[in-house]
């Protein structure tokens, strides 16, 4: 498809490490259409960071690609010289990271930092200046001009997180990845975030990869979902698909362990039991079984595929797959 | 029976007033919860209690005992009742320190020596549902849900009356997070603990807490049951922060009362409602100041009131 924007396809990235290769992300799949927002979902361990780190390419020394493409406009990155991808970062493709203490220079003043993002326009300094006081009110930044004189340290946390989102998307990137940008927020500045991205993302018609485990967040801002569950795929497809006909058994409890879905006063809230597999040792079959109350017989031996369940929704689960009911 | 009566609890660093008068009060074996944005004064709150942050004015009676500014001597016996679980679950835990000294460590601060450590470590860590063989990890072999439980069971060693628990479940994984709940539940019926718990995720709430505290600037606005609070809650602040919390269901668009900016600075604390510039149901006379009406236990600080 040509409005196709960015392909995962059968990714898979290890680690090397002393106990052996950690597995951190297999057969990765998946795609981003111009100016939508995909959600990825996914627990502590999940692969998500591995994945944003192998689109950006800043990758930690031991990482191996060991199989699939990264296609940005039918581009491979992984592929792609350095320079070439440094030239992409920033650009086409920008980030905002987790922790808004600390993706600021503490000794640089905003309005320096924001001169200093557009280090590629061709602009007069006056010019680069005015645009920072754009964003900054586009992100809701009060009497921008002025501000753009302070320090990090004179923002508070949802404010430095607006900035970072100004920043990001000042070069009007055609993706913006999104790591867990509300987490260290409180919920009333998430709402404000996340309204905010909204905004900006029709105003900029950019596509968004919006990592998170809020699956509230999710649900709310996303156009697709992406479940992730050590270092796989185990289901995707259109948000009202994954919220209210999840096809993965994985999927379907970690729904029902969001204690916002129960409205009366649990006295025992649902949990997943059983633990994560480990990645340097990977059982044999699907890799949820052990924790799966469902499992059968053939997800001991086979790895499920993701298969596709119907227009717009995949997953990879034998319970699917019509001939284990017979 | 009253197990923790805080009133007028006042703390300043310098001339920042973090803490401007706290008043609620803990029965035995009932679990309260602080609710706020951050900045609140919530961590303040239970670190004050527990003696680990000043407090200049006001008092806080533990069992019917005065507490307030006790010196460490006076509050070192106290502490077998009084335990405390940090928001950091990692960093709580000493770095050098295996779990099993961890969790014992506090029978040797109160002197009881005569405890066989090993079998006490055992019988902790199947209290929290931890495998017995991690009384011989360290903290950094831990998961996240696992470094928690090692901190309940280390804050339920000494038998304490009351647990003050600051943000318990932040930075889990839901499918833990329920897990450490379902623990904290389990504990309080079978031990008849007390807690404070300090959380801004109000999903937790509802599950853990018999009635809640609503903070704002450091002081109450609103207080009352849990049920009472997410049913009808009076205050608009209380209103903004429930309306706030992105339901996981995407055809679910409640009516969001949006917050304008951001808490005001303590230095410069509004005059009347300190809400009030923030408030979408503000009216003229919220420059005056709102006092603390309390009507069949439900305290709320506001003059104009939202009904329903």
């Amino acid at each position: 498809m040509s409005d196709t924007l960015l392909e995962i396809d059968r990714l898979s990235v290890d680690y090397e490490t002393a106990r052996g290769d950690l597995k951190a992300l297999r057969d990765i799949s998946f795609d981003i259409r111009k100016g939508e927002i995909v959600g990825i979902v996914g627990e502590s361990g999940c692969g998500k960071s591995t994945l944003i780190s192998s689109i950006l390419r800043l990758t930690a020394p031991n990482t191996r690609f060991r199989k699939g493409e990264v296609r940005f406009k039918g581009q491979d990155l992984l592929q792609l010289p350095e320079h070439k991808m440094r030239d992409l970062r920033g650009a086409d493709i920008s980030i905002v990271f987790q922790d808004p203490m600390q993706t600021h220079n503490p000794v640089l003043s905003i309005g320096q930092q924001m001169l200093d993002i557009q280090h590629r326009s061709q602009a007069g300094k006056v010019e680069k200046r005015a645009r920072a006081a754009q964003m900054l009110g586009a992100v809701g930044i009060p009497d921008p001009e002025a501000r753009l004189e302070q320090f990090p340290h004179e923002f508070s946390g949802g404010m430095r997180q607006r900035i970072a989102i100004a920043m990001a998307l000042m070069s009007e990137p055609d993706l913006l990845i999104a790591d867990e940008p509300t987490t260290a927020l409180d919920a009333t500045l998430e709402v404000q975030i996340i309204e905010r991205l909204q905004e900006l993302q029709q105003e900029l018609d950019c596509a968004i990869l919006f990592i998170s485990h809020h699956l509230g967040v999710i649900a709310e801002l996303c156009d697709r979902v992406v479940v992730m569950y050590t270092g796989a795929v185990v289901e995707s497809g259109d948000v009202r698909e994954i919220f209210h006909d999840p096809k993965h058994p994985y999927t379907r409890r970690l729904i029902d362990c969001d204690p916002g879905h129960i409205k009366e006063r649990a006295r025992v809230l649902p949990t997943i039991p059983g633990e994560v597999p480990d990645l340097a040792n990977l059982p044999g079959g699907c890799i949820f079984r052990d924790r799966c109350d469902q499992a059968v017989p053939r997800c001991a031996s086979e790895v499920p595929p993701l298969s596709k369940l119907k227009e717009g929704h995949h997953a990879a689960c034998w319970l699917n797959h019509e001939e284990v009911h017979q | 029976m009253t197990l923790l009566d805080v009133k007028d609890l006042q703390t300043s660093y310098g001339q920042v007033n973090v803490l401007a008068g706290v008043n609620f009060a803990v029965e035995a074996g009932e679990t309260y919860a602080l609710v706020g944005e951050s900045g609140s004064g919530k961590t303040t709150v239970i670190r004050a209690i527990a003696g680990l942050a000043p407090a200049q004015g006001g008092s806080v009676k533990f069992d019917g005992k005065e507490i307030r500014g006790a010196s460490e001597r006076e509050m070192r016996p106290l502490r077998k009742d009084i335990a405390m679980m940090f928001q950091d679950p990692i960093g709580s835990l000493s770095p050098r320190l295996t779990i099993g000294s961890l969790i014992t460590e506090p029978y040797r601060i109160q002197g009881m020596k005569d405890r066989d450590m090993q079998a006490e470590a055992k019988r902790l860590l199947e209290m929290v549902n931890l495998p017995a063989h991690f009384a011989d990890r360290y903290p950094y072999q831990l998961s996240g849900g696992q470094a928690r439980r090692v901190g309940v069971a280390r804050a339920l060693a000494l038998e304490p009356k009351l647990i003050l628990a600051d943000e318990p479940t932040a930075g889990l994984d839901v499918s833990v997070q329920g897990e450490l709940l379902n623990l904290l539940n389990d504990l309080r019926e079978r031990l008849g603990l007390a807690m404070v718990i300090i959380t801004h995720n109000l999903n937790v709430v509802r599950h853990v807490a018999d009635r809640m505290g609503i903070m704002y600037l450091g002081r109450l606005v609103e207080e009352g049951s849990t049920e009472a609070i997410f049913d009808n809650p009076r205050h608009p602040y209380t209103r903004c922060l429930l309306s706030a919390n992105p339901e996981p269901d995407p055809d679910a668009r409640l009516e969001r009362i949006a917050l304008k900016g951001e808490p005001p600075s303590l230095l410069k604390r509004p005059s009347g409602c300190e809400f009030r510039e923030r408030c979408p149901f503000a009216q003229d006379f919220c420059i005056q100041t709102p006092s603390w009406e309390v009507d069949n236990g439900h305290g709320l600080r506001c003059l104009a009131p939202l009904s329903q």
